[in-house]
């Protein structure tokens, strides 16, 4: 609901709420320099001073202002012909002229009616209906995301410029939301929906008749300080019935222009208040930091918009159209999507397509349309659910489980559910399993037991295929590319090899950077922006899938450097490690953000074993800024597997390593990386404390024996691994 | 520019019992190029003791401006309902505001004085613009105002 309220008012007003914040941002700043630039009162000067100042030097003075900025002007005749300046106080001289700045002029009608008049305004108030709109309902959404409203400013993971969206939002949210609102009730006020209870005293029935009183020797304009002054206007010349009218902070009165008497007073309303608090909150007038501070928060408009139509345009290419598809009624396979971002309905087209390539009849739809009665000729059920923020149903599967439980007695259809997700989230696959025990509860029969896709690895998708196609007796290769990639041709530069004496032939691969297109280095993609702990794309001869390697340097180490273990049996890894310098490979990148060590001057605590030294490798090479790193490697023999053996010594003669223990796990005492964290508790637990970031990498046993160890280690002080990622101080790359 | 014809009831006491007394009268407004935003115009009449009498015209719709139009203000004692039906759209710097209306003879030659109170955004406010003698032999003859008019008269 909320995406539906997002994403079109987004869309369709977005030229509109360009305008118009970008016309508040530039009309912001007036406010500011008005204050800055006009000269200000001093301290304790009166109302009757001030008029006096001004009154000796334009003896036709007909109006005194003040700006809630402070800058007064004044307005008189002088034989006939009519004057008028912003007047410094101290001296009641005109300094600067009081004409209204065009540009500003200029602005505040595109802001306010596009130059359109009332129905411009009323364009514009439905533009500013928009953006509060959309303000609330990317609150939400946010809060959605991040699993709750206590964890506004929780880490963000994912694509750039979906976190870069919300980033922004979170922060200009608040001035959105007050701007529109103000906005709103401004145009209200304008179109005379909202009360005007603003009260003028009645005009005197009696004056003095007398003229020509000493306006130093008013007392109400000796008690007005002129920080409280807002006008005074003077009688008309001639008629001796007229009287000034002195309006300030409190309120409006008249006072006789012979006697100087004040003949009524009225205060200002509650209701006016309010009104011209609003005022102030919109405009800036008399508040010009808030004004400077919205007017900033404007500017993030644009790029909100600019980074929305992005993540709408990659919604949509991600979710691609599905050609054959049968209806439910005569599929034999049902294929249902739970999807938040449209990347799964991706991987069900892939299946859709080589489901229906070995002579299935396929019907792919959401899982908010389950029903189970519609399915008369079905053979099986396919869930494939992503999960949304703390193990909440995705988009495309809300309402899935109370379907689920609603319908009657199970039918006699096998089941199988593949959840998708990010194994760095707390809520991993979350509602993929509870779908799958709300089946497994309601009587389904199981198909395949769960499994899991990690952060769209189409290695993962490939494996299940090849399961499901033995379930259903077909050979089913499932090739899914979630995004077509650039690739480009490797050249080895140079390789170190490792392992052979312990059955684990390795070696650390260096290729040259690849030459970047221009357009490539402008917008730092592909290979033209990588980092340590990104992912490279290894396309083998002979097969479409990808396989991925975790990099071990940065773009500006130079070159591109992995670690890969030699599998037996393993395409990939087969020709990787039997490269020779010279030789080149088919390879792309994919970015990695959740995998960085961040900024800062945190400690880190780097967690690795074997080839999943590569990325951490990286990181103490990178750190010429000499952050405290502690790192924690896992080997089977010293003489070995020891990756990085050398530059370690270096690394710690340089600084960018703080300490090294290692553990080796073929010898007389067999130890795991665990063991070594567990040896080192109290070090551990310390730097936790200190704020310290966890980043692990290796094997799927290995990390979860690492979560364990920490767990351990942690429970004395409260924390948990759970929470450290929650914080974003827990990270995973797993394999 | 602006072109109508309004039968104005003024006040129920120069309410006269037939048309035939009234003729038609087209009030001519120019603006100079003040350099500002449009402007607002109040146009009304005042009898020979200075009592309001009655508005002919309202230039300008919204009216939580029409404080600034301080003398007409003053004599509605702020009775936006005193330009009921009679109200049009603010005039822009340099442009013209033509209004016809059949007005009561009686309203000529007995004293009348019509007043133009003018006022635009972040500029002065100018009450008493325009005011001008409702007579026979004043009728075609054109007067400027004190900051914004640059030329009123009233043909017939």
């Amino acid at each position: 609901m909320f995406r539906v309220l997002h994403r079109w008012p987004g869309l369709l007003a977005l030229a509109l709420v360009t305008v118009l914040a970008l016309s508040g941002a530039a009309l912001s700043v007036f406010p500011a320099v008005e204050r800055l630039a006009g000269p200000q009162a001093e301290a304790g000067l009166t109302a009757a001073t001030l008029a006096d100042r001004i009154l000796a030097l334009y003896p036709g003075l007909e109006q005194i202002r003040r700006a809630p900025s402070g800058q007064i002007t004044a307005y008189w005749f002088d034989q006939g012909a009519p004057g008028a300046a912003v007047i410094d106080p101290a001296t009641g001289q005109g300094v600067a002229s009081a004409d209204p700045n065009l540009v500003e002029r200029w602005l505040t009608n595109l802001h306010r009616s596009l130059f359109l008049g009332d129905g411009g305004r009323i364009a514009m108030a439905a533009g500013a209906a928009a953006m509060l709109v959309l303000s609330l309902s990317g609150a939400a959404l946010v809060a959605r995301r991040a699993g709750g409203w206590r964890h506004w400013f929780a880490p963000l993971r994912g694509p750039l410029v979906s976190r870069l969206h919300v980033e922004i939002a979170r922060i200009a949210v608040i001035g959105l939301v007050l701007s529109s609102t103000t906005a709103l009730w401004m145009t209200a006020s304008t179109f005379e929906l909202l009360p005007e209870l603003g009260a003028m005293p009645a005009f005197p029935a009696k004056v003095s008749g007398k003229t020509g009183v000493a306006l130093g020797q008013v007392p109400t304009l000796l008690q007005t300080p002129v920080a409280e002054l807002r006008g005074l206007s003077f009688p008309y010349p001639g008629d001796a019935t007229d009287v000034f009218t002195l309006r300030t902070d409190r309120g409006t009165g008249y006072l006789d222009q012979g006697t100087g008497v004040l003949l009524g007073w009225a205060d200002l309303t509650g209701w006016e208040r309010v009104s011209e608090t609003i005022y102030m909150l919109h405009t800036g007038q008399g508040a010009a930091t808030l004004g400077l501070v919205l007017g900033f928060m404007a500017l993030c408009v644009p790029a909100l918009g600019a980074t929305g139509v992005l993540i709408w345009l990659a919604g949509r290419r991600g979710r691609p159209r599905i050609r054959g598809n049968h209806p439910a009624g005569r599929a034999e396979t049902i294929l249902l999507v739970g999807s938040e971002g449209g990347s799964t309905w991706g991987f069900a087209a892939t299946l859709h397509a080589a489901l229906s390539r070995a002579g299935q009849g396929v019907h792919v739809g959401p899982m908010s349309a389950f029903a189970p009665d519609r399915y008369a000729r079905a053979e099986r059920i396919i869930l494939l659910a992503a999960t949304y923020g703390n193990g909440a149903a995705p988009a495309s599967a809300k309402g899935f489980l109370d379907r689920l439980n609603a319908a009657g007695r199970a039918a006699d259809i096998p089941l199988a559910v593949l959840g998708f997700g990010d194994r760095s989230f707390p809520a991993y696959y979350a509602f993929a399993k509870a779908a799958a025990r709300a089946a497994g509860a309601k009587g389904w029969p199981e198909l395949l037991p769960l499994d899991t896709v990690d952060r769209q690895s189409p290695q993962d998708f490939a494996r299940w295929g090849r399961t499901l196609g033995q379930a259903l007796g077909i050979p089913l290769e499932l090739s899914h590319q979630p995004v077509l990639p650039v690739t480009e041709s490797l050249t080895l530069v140079s390789r170190r090899d490792h392992g052979a004496e312990v059955q684990a032939p390795t070696a650390i691969l260096r290729f040259a950077l690849p030459h970047v297109p221009l357009w490539q280095r402008l917008t730092r993609a592909g290979f033209a922006g990588f980092a340590v702990g990104d992912l490279i794309g290894v396309l083998p001869e002979g097969s479409a899938v990808p396989r991925f390697y975790s990099l071990a340097s940065a773009r500006r180490d130079g070159f591109i450097e992995i670690v890969v273990k030699k599998h037996p049996g393993g395409l990939c890894s087969q020709q990787l490690t039997s490269l020779a310098p010279g030789d080149t490979v088919t390879a792309f990148v994919r970015r990695n953000p959740g995998f960085r060590p961040g900024r800062g001057r945190a400690p880190l605590i780097l967690i690795g074993a074997g080839t999943g030294i590569g990325p951490l490798a990286g990181f103490v090479r990178g750190n010429t800024r000499q952050r405290p790193v502690h790192l924690f490697f896992g080997m089977r023999h010293g003489g070995s597997d020891f990756f990085y053996g050398e530059e370690m010594v270096d690394w710690q003669a340089e600084g960018r390593l703080t300490r090294l223990v290692t553990a080796v796990s073929r010898g007389a005492r067999p130890l795991y990386v665990q063991d070594a964290l567990r040896g080192d508790a109290a070090q551990v637990t310390q730097l936790i404390r200190d704020g310290a970031r966890v980043m692990v990498c290796g094997g799927r046993d290995m990390a979860a024996g690492v979560a364990d160890a920490l767990a351990e280690i942690l429970a004395p002080t409260g924390l948990t691994p759970a929470v450290l990622k929650v914080e974003g101080r827990y990270v995973e790359d797993v394999y | 520019m602006k072109s109508l014809l309004a039968t104005l009831t003024l006040t129920t006491a120069l309410t006269l019992p037939c048309l035939a007394a009234a003729r038609p009268v087209t009030l001519t407004t120019s603006l100079n190029n003040y350099g500002g935003d449009g402007a607002y115009l109040a146009l009304y009449v005042t009898d020979a003791s200075g009592d309001y009498v009655g508005s002919l015209w309202m230039a300008g719709g919204k009216s939580k401006y029409y404080k600034h139009l301080s003398d007409w203000n003053r004599a509605t004692r702020g009775d936006a309902t005193q330009v009921n039906g009679i109200t049009g759209a603010s005039v822009g710097a340099g442009r013209t505001l033509e209004i016809t209306l059949d007005l009561a003879d009686a309203l000529f030659d007995a004293g009348f004085t019509l007043h133009i109170d003018a006022a635009v955004e972040d500029m002065r406010d100018s009450p008493n613009e325009v005011s001008v003698p409702l007579t026979t032999e004043g009728a075609g003859m054109p007067m400027k105002g004190r900051r914004y008019v640059a030329s009123f008269a009233y043909d017939m």
